[in-house]
């Protein structure tokens, strides 16, 4: 019951402190607004709003990257920054419940920027028979692993800066490495392993299965490899968090 | 030592490398005590602290906090902790009183109770008109007791603090040791940090003094005095010069040594204590006038220097970089 408490205030605090201000809430809309709109128009220049379907899978594994990774990353250094993540780290709870707290936060607003091109899309075409069930879950496993990989960027990184510059290392070569608007069989042979060791590329193909019936490889696999990704991040977080920030 | 207490440190030390922050401490605090930890800055101070309340891990030794072995199990033991660290670290973002709430949430405390609790601190702090306002705009005093606000909103058996007083104005410094006192008469146990010894004399009721890692002293404040008070002194200031009465009053008041200065001034030094009344009548009766005349107790201050062989400039050098006006 104590847990659950400050579980919930830290979740709070965060959603009201961080994710609901102006800034981010125009970040979370404006951002994958462009994205969709620029990839509508990238190769004629002439708009074809009926290829947005196909471009959602895309769209939306990138909006719930970006938005998860830098806000994770950004808001616990800044925190780190400020002493403040010291008096949560204070708090008679166990570092799980801290960090899965964290976590929710950040989880939540990539949900959020991920059905902005869900919104846009439904304007112009038909999204009938999606199961957005199974696309929301999917949202969901994306966006733990990509909020992890920015808790694992906060804890590498000392100013928030830092965190901006690591987390941009890590997501722009993803937006092609993890088939979000290239195929994976198209990139250069050598270059595919290196896709299959990012989590993205799994969730990316599940829900390219889900919105266009397109997937490569089957969703079971890319589930137990999501889930053993989240989990090896998420013990490989906890233990640097002890290692770094308890000296 | 004394080894029964709420909080009992057992040959504590820390290591970075080579350089050994804290070397072997031991040391207990009774229930309901204040316990003043005082050194200079660079002591081991805030590692000791760190390591008592789980922001820094021992590299050897044991601390329990109320039975709870704080090594191994420092989530149980931080639930009946307050902390108060040297520097503010609630949000910028949020204003007082949510800052006080989320601080009590965190110890799951009910909305009802916290709120009620967060609006008592305020009022007991005077930060009740400031309490909308967001932290970011607090003064330093305001913020320093914000933060001690947030120590104990959910009413800690033991309350740690570091550096409470440091930088902040007078007034401020006074409502915290009030505040400190009040929360001993109510049972807390206090374990402070500073580098003020004058606030650690005001309000201790036990100090340990850490040098260079190590503790090289420790006791209730008289047990201190005693260690290194050996007689006692008077002071006079009189409206001729005291020379040529040195020697008579030497033989007059037996066992005493006066020391004369150029401004009519004497020292009258003795092994027992020497009353003011006699010394007074003698001196009026060779037709001296005494403007002044006081018993000089050695303080804390000089306590700590002769332990530590640390230098009181150095001192003050360190309450001047602290910005502390007393």
């Amino acid at each position: 019951m104590k847990t659950g408490i400050a579980f919930w205030n830290i979740i709070k605090k965060d959603i009201k402190n961080y994710y609901i201000k102006p800034p981010n809430i125009s970040w979370g809309i404006i951002f994958p607004l462009s994205w969709t709109l620029m990839q509508l128009t990238r190769s004629s220049g002439v708009m074809n709003i009926s290829d947005i379907r196909g471009m959602l899978p895309g769209l939306m594994a990138m909006s719930v990257l970006f938005g998860t990774t830098s806000m994770l990353a950004v808001t616990i250094t800044f925190e780190r920054k400020g002493h403040s993540f010291d008096r949560l780290l204070l708090a008679p709870i166990s570092l799980s419940a801290l960090v899965i707290a964290k976590l929710s936060g950040a989880v939540l607003f990539g949900i959020f920027n991920a059905f902005v091109p869900v919104a846009f899309a439904a304007f112009f075409v038909d999204l009938a028979g999606i199961n957005w069930g199974e696309a929301l879950l999917i949202v969901f496993l994306i966006a733990v692993t990509s909020t992890l990989l920015g808790l694992m960027i906060a804890v590498s990184a000392k100013e928030v800066f830092e965190a901006q510059t690591f987390s941009n290392f890590f997501r722009f070569p993803m937006l092609f490495l993890c088939g979000l608007f290239l195929p994976i069989s198209s990139l250069p042979v050598f270059l595919r392993p290196l896709s299959y060791l990012l989590p993205l590329t799994y969730g990316t193909d599940m829900l390219s299965g889900t919105i266009i019936g397109a997937s490569v490889l089957p969703p079971v696999l890319c589930v137990f490899i999501m889930l053993v990704f989240t989990a090896v991040i998420f013990i490989y977080c906890q233990y640097n968090i002890r290692k770094k920030w308890i000296l | 030592m004394d080894i029964a207490g709420i909080v009992t440190v057992a040959n504590l030390s820390k290591r970075y490398g080579s350089l050994i922050a804290v070397n072997d401490i031991s040391f207990s605090i009774r229930q309901g005590e204040i316990f003043g930890f005082l050194g200079p800055n660079g002591a081991g101070k805030t590692t000791t602290i760190n390591m008592m309340i789980g922001l820094a891990r021992p590299s050897g030794g044991s601390v329990a906090i109320n039975r709870i072995d704080a090594v191994k199990d420092i989530k149980k033991a931080q639930s009946i902790m307050g902390i108060v660290p040297d520097e503010s670290n609630l949000y910028d973002e949020m204003d007082g009183f949510d800052n006080l709430c989320f601080c009590g949430s965190l110890y799951g405390m009910s909305k009802a109770k916290r709120e009620n609790r967060a609006k008592k601190l305020l009022e007991r702090f005077d930060l009740t008109n400031a309490g909308k306002r967001p932290f970011k705009a607090y003064s330093k005093g305001m913020r320093r007791k914000l933060t001690i606000a947030a120590g104990i909103i959910h009413e800690p058996k033991i309350l740690f603090l570091d550096e409470p007083t440091t930088g902040i104005d007078v007034e401020s410094a006074r409502q915290i040791r009030r505040l400190l006192l009040e929360l001993k008469r109510g049972g807390t146990t206090i374990f402070i940090t500073t580098h003020y010894i004058e606030d650690a004399e005001r309000i201790c009721d036990r100090i340990a003094f850490i040098v260079d890692g190590g503790i090289v002293a420790a006791g209730t404040v008289p047990e201190l005095m005693k260690s290194v008070s050996h007689g006692y002194t008077i002071q006079l200031a009189a409206d001729t010069d005291l020379k040529p009465l040195a020697e008579e009053l030497q033989i007059h008041f037996d066992g005493c040594i006066v020391k004369t200065e150029k401004n009519n001034s004497a020292t009258l030094f003795s092994e027992k204590r020497i009353a003011l009344s006699p010394v007074l009548q003698y001196l009026d009766g060779k037709g001296v006038a005494v403007f002044e005349a006081k018993e000089l107790r050695p303080t804390l201050e000089d306590v700590f220097v002769k332990i530590t062989g640390i230098e009181a400039a150095r001192l003050k050098k360190e309450r001047e970089r602290g910005g502390m006006v007393k």
